[in-house]
C-alpha cells in the first residue's frame, strides 16, 4: 500500500513536471505545477514528515502559485489580442536542444552518484510519531538563531516588494 | 512497516531536479524560469527529507526544508516585483530582449 502510494505520487510529480516542460502555455504549466507540488507533499507525508507537508500545501499551492499565476496573468503581451497565442512562450530549437541535453546529461550523472554512492545509515529510522513537537523544540532551542534571521528575511522581503511594486513615475 | 529505500527517494528527487533545470533553461518568460526553479527547490528538499528519516531526534534536515521553503518564498515575492516592474519599462517578458541597464 505504502509503496503504491509511493509511486503513485512520484509518478504523478515527474508527469506533471514534464507537461509544465513541454507545454507552450504558462497558465497550463503554473496548474500542472500545482499537482507537482501537491505529488512533492505526499512524499514528504511518505518520508514522515507531516509537519513539511502540510507546510508545503499551504506555503506553495496557497502562496506562490497564486503569486505566480497573478503574475502571469498581469504580463500578458499587448501585442497579439489572437486568444489562441495568450501566454504562448516560443522556444527556440537550439535552446531546446541544449537544456534536453544539459537535462539528460546532469540526470545520467546523478544516476550513476547515487548508483554507485554507499549510504551507511546508522541510527534508527523515523517512527510514526508526529514531528511537530521535536521541530518545535529545535526551532526555539539550537536554531533559534536562523528562526530569527528567516524572520528579518521574511520582513525585508515584504517591505522591498510592496517599494519595487508601487505605481511609481517611470519618467523621473 | 515496509520502508522504501531511500535510493527511490533520491532518483525522484534527480528527475524532479533536471525537468526543472530544463525548464528554466528551456522557456524564454521570466515566470517560466521562476517555475523551473521552484521546481528545483522542491527537489532539493525531497533530499533533505528522505535524509532527515534517519535522524528522528533532531530532524536537521526538515528544519533545513523549512528554511528553504521561506526563503523560496521570499524569492518569488521580490522576483514577481522585479519581473513587474521590467515588464512596466519595456513591455515584454523575454530575458533575451531585456539586454540594457537603462533605455
Amino acid at each position: 500500500m505504502e509503496v503504491a502510494a509511493f509511486y503513485g505520487f512520484s509518478l504523478l510529480a515527474i508527469i506533471a513536471a514534464l507537461f509544465i516542460l513541454f507545454s507552450k502555455n504558462l497558465i497550463y504549466g503554473a496548474f500542472a505545477l500545482f499537482l507537482a507540488f501537491l505529488g512533492v507533499a505526499a512524499l514528504y507525508v511518505l518520508a514522515g514528515a507531516d509537519f513539511l507537508g502540510v507546510t508545503q500545501i499551504m506555503i506553495y499551492v496557497g502562496g506562490i502559485l497564486v503569486l505566480l499565476i497573478f503574475g502571469i496573468m498581469l504580463t500578458q503581451k499587448k501585442k497579439n489580442d489572437d486568444p489562441q497565442h495568450h501566454n504562448r512562450v516560443e522556444i527556440l530549437l537550439s535552446r531546446g536542444i541544449w537544456g534536453s541535453l544539459l537535462g539528460a546529461g546532469f540526470f545520467v550523472l546523478l544516476i550513476k552518484i547515487v548508483a554507485t554512492a554507499n549510504f551507511k545509515m546508522t541510527g534508527d529510522t523515523i517512527s510514526s510519531k508526529s514531528t511537530i513537537k521535536t521541530i518545535g523544540v529545535e526551532l526555539m532551542t539550537s536554531h533559534l538563531l536562523p528562526f530569527e534571521i528567516a524572520a528579518i528575511l521574511l520582513l525585508v522581503a515584504l517591505v522591498g516588494a510592496a517599494y519595487l511594486a508601487m505605481n511609481r513615475n517611470p519618467a523621473p | 512497516m515496509t520502508l522504501i529505500p531511500l535510493q527511490h527517494y533520491l532518483i525522484v528527487a534527480a528527475a524532479l531536479f533536471c525537468i526543472g533545470l530544463a525548464i528554466a533553461i528551456t522557456k524564454r518568460h521570466f515566470i517560466g524560469i521562476l517555475l523551473g526553479i521552484e521546481l528545483m527547490l522542491n527537489a532539493v528538499n525531497i533530499n533533505l527529507v528522505a535524509f532527515s528519516r534517519y535522524d528522528p531526534e533532531r530532524l536537521s534536515g526538515q528544519l533545513f526544508a523549512l528554511f528553504v521553503i521561506v526563503v523560496a518564498a521570499a524569492e518569488v515575492t521580490i522576483a514577481l516585483a522585479i519581473i513587474l516592474r521590467v515588464y512596466g519599462y519595456y513591455q515584454t517578458v523575454d530575458p533575451d530582449e531585456v539586454d540594457e541597464l537603462k533605455k
